[in-house]
């Protein structure tokens, strides 16, 4: 499964939406209605899921599931 | 000073029984025992694997989104789905009444206690950084009255009261008083408990306070009986709907009761044990009836706090002794703990909605498992099978650890 397919999944089982509704260009807040406490939850169920730590001062710019991806590759290289 | 009437015009109950008030009281009459094998989670390791557990429980996720459920503590769930019942019997969303004269007082002896055990052995495993952003708002003991309050925007008094196994008779206390006072119109009252898990049983089983009898689950609470040896851990949730009684009529709502007393005292003895003559129980009967005026002769029946501890049930019979005198050998007894264990700081609030049923019904529940009587408990405890009794009045007896009393005093709808 491609990593984009697997956050998507993870998404999809954190907030009970149907991953077909979830693309790259999903907002967390403004399409997923996820408050701060949230996204702590999530981000804390990508670390364990990707085995990456995800400082807190960084999960601020990470808006969308597009730019969730886009950090995991980087962190990947 | 004038106090208004307090009706009660809904109920809501779940526990080991069943899952909504018909199918508790149907059971309860039948004398069935709620009391099984743990069936929700692995017992292993633990000293005490049974309880009055409450079975095939999902919650509507119309009363809470579904990725909350797996967030929100059991206790919390409860406190929803028997809400939504009082509520839709009371109809009193449509009562007209202003969103800030309605209040939610629920008791809660012990709060999120699952997910205090999930949450630190995450921390001790995981590390602070696992620990779940919704583990402090998830146990904490007032969280269903601040979910209720959202749920259904009821802006009035709103908290919690923790008294232990006494905590939602006082809740019901306090909600009356509310009313009885006017600041508010209606109140949603009771409680709610569900700490059944391995850390919780290893606490009360260390007090030597539960029952071991693992082998015969629905035989283990057996209050009166000489054979009795702890008390049984059970769960749920009894809410209760209250109204100012001349409100209430005059939207013609059914009114199944009224509270008219209720009382509350410390036997200032011991931290756990009872006093050995029911000497702060006796205090908090005897407070209610006088707040209520009503002659101790026209009590027909108390719903005992009867936990089925050795010591508790015996201190507890000579307090209704002193209290009552020859009437005591008159009125009925039972302890409906038989059938559904101890639901601990929800106790007061489903023992509660068993009072108004009986008042309402006629039929008195019975203490179940009480095959030999112990000398030292000689009321009629209504052994085993449910009886036809007409009463006026009924009482309800909570008390709870720290040596804390509460009784609540109904009377039959006019």
């Amino acid at each position: 499964m491609e990593l984009q397919d697997k956050v998507i999944k993870l998404v999809s089982e954190a907030t009970k939406m149907d991953a077909a509704n979830i693309s790259l260009n999903t907002s967390f807040v403004d399409d997923l209605n996820l408050d701060s406490l949230d996204m702590v939850e999530l981000m804390m169920k990508m670390e364990d899921e990707f085995g990456v730590e995800i400082p807190e001062d960084e999960t601020e710019n990470l808006k969308s599931i597009g730019d969730v991806v886009t950090y995991l590759k980087a962190k990947s290289h | 000073m004038k106090f208004n009437r307090v009706a009660v015009t809904g109920m809501g109950a779940m526990c080991g029984l069943g899952n909504n008030l018909d199918e508790v009281w149907a059971n309860a009459l039948a004398g069935k025992s709620g009391v099984t094998t743990l069936q929700n989670q692995n017992t292993e390791n633990w000293p005490v694997t049974f309880g009055g557990e409450v079975k095939n429980f999902k919650l509507d996720p119309e009363l809470m989104d579904p990725k909350d459920q797996d967030r929100f503590d059991l206790f919390n769930q409860y406190a929803l789905h028997c809400t939504d019942e009082a509520l839709k019997q009371s109809k009193l969303l449509s009562a007209g009444y202003a969103m800030e004269k309605i209040g939610v007082v629920f008791g809660t002896g012990l709060g999120g206690f699952p997910h205090i055990e999930k949450n630190h052995q995450i921390f001790l495993e995981k590390g602070a950084r696992r620990v779940s952003p919704f583990f402090i708002p998830s146990v904490i003991p007032n969280m269903p009255e601040g979910l209720i309050s959202i749920k259904w925007g009821f802006k009035g008094i709103n908290f919690a009261v923790a008294s232990a196994c006494a905590s939602s008779a006082h809740a019901l206390g306090i909600a009356a008083t509310e009313i009885m006072l006017g600041r508010q119109d209606a109140m949603i009252t009771g409680g709610t408990e569900a700490v059944i898990t391995g850390y919780t049983i290893a606490g009360f089983a260390s007090m030597k306070a539960l029952s071991k009898r693992n082998e015969e689950p629905s035989r283990a609470s057996r209050p009166y009986d000489v054979d009795r040896d702890g008390f049984v851990m059970g769960e749920g949730a009894g809410v209760i709907v209250l109204e100012n009684y001349e409100k209430a009529k005059a939207r013609g709502a059914k009114i199944y009761a009224e509270i008219v007393g209720f009382g509350a005292s410390a036997d200032a003895h011991h931290f756990t044990a009872p006093h050995p003559e029911g000497l702060g129980a006796m205090i908090c009967m005897q407070q209610t009836l006088d707040m209520a005026g009503v002659p101790k002769e026209e009590v027909g029946y108390i719903n005992a706090h009867g936990t089925s501890t050795p010591l508790g049930d015996a201190a507890e019979t000579g307090a209704i002794k002193k209290v009552f005198g020859d009437h005591a050998y008159k009125l009925a007894v039972s302890s409906t703990k038989s059938m559904t264990g101890h639901l601990l700081g929800a106790a007061g609030g489903l023992e509660s909605i068993f009072c108004i049923k009986a008042l309402e019904t006629g039929m008195l529940p019975p203490t179940i498992n009480l095959d030999k009587q112990d000398p030292a408990c000689d009321l009629f405890y209504v052994p085993n099978k449910a009886e036809k009794r007409d009463i006026k009045y009924a009482l309800n007896n909570s008390f709870g650890f720290g040596g804390t009393n509460s009784s609540t005093l109904f009377k039959k709808a006019e």
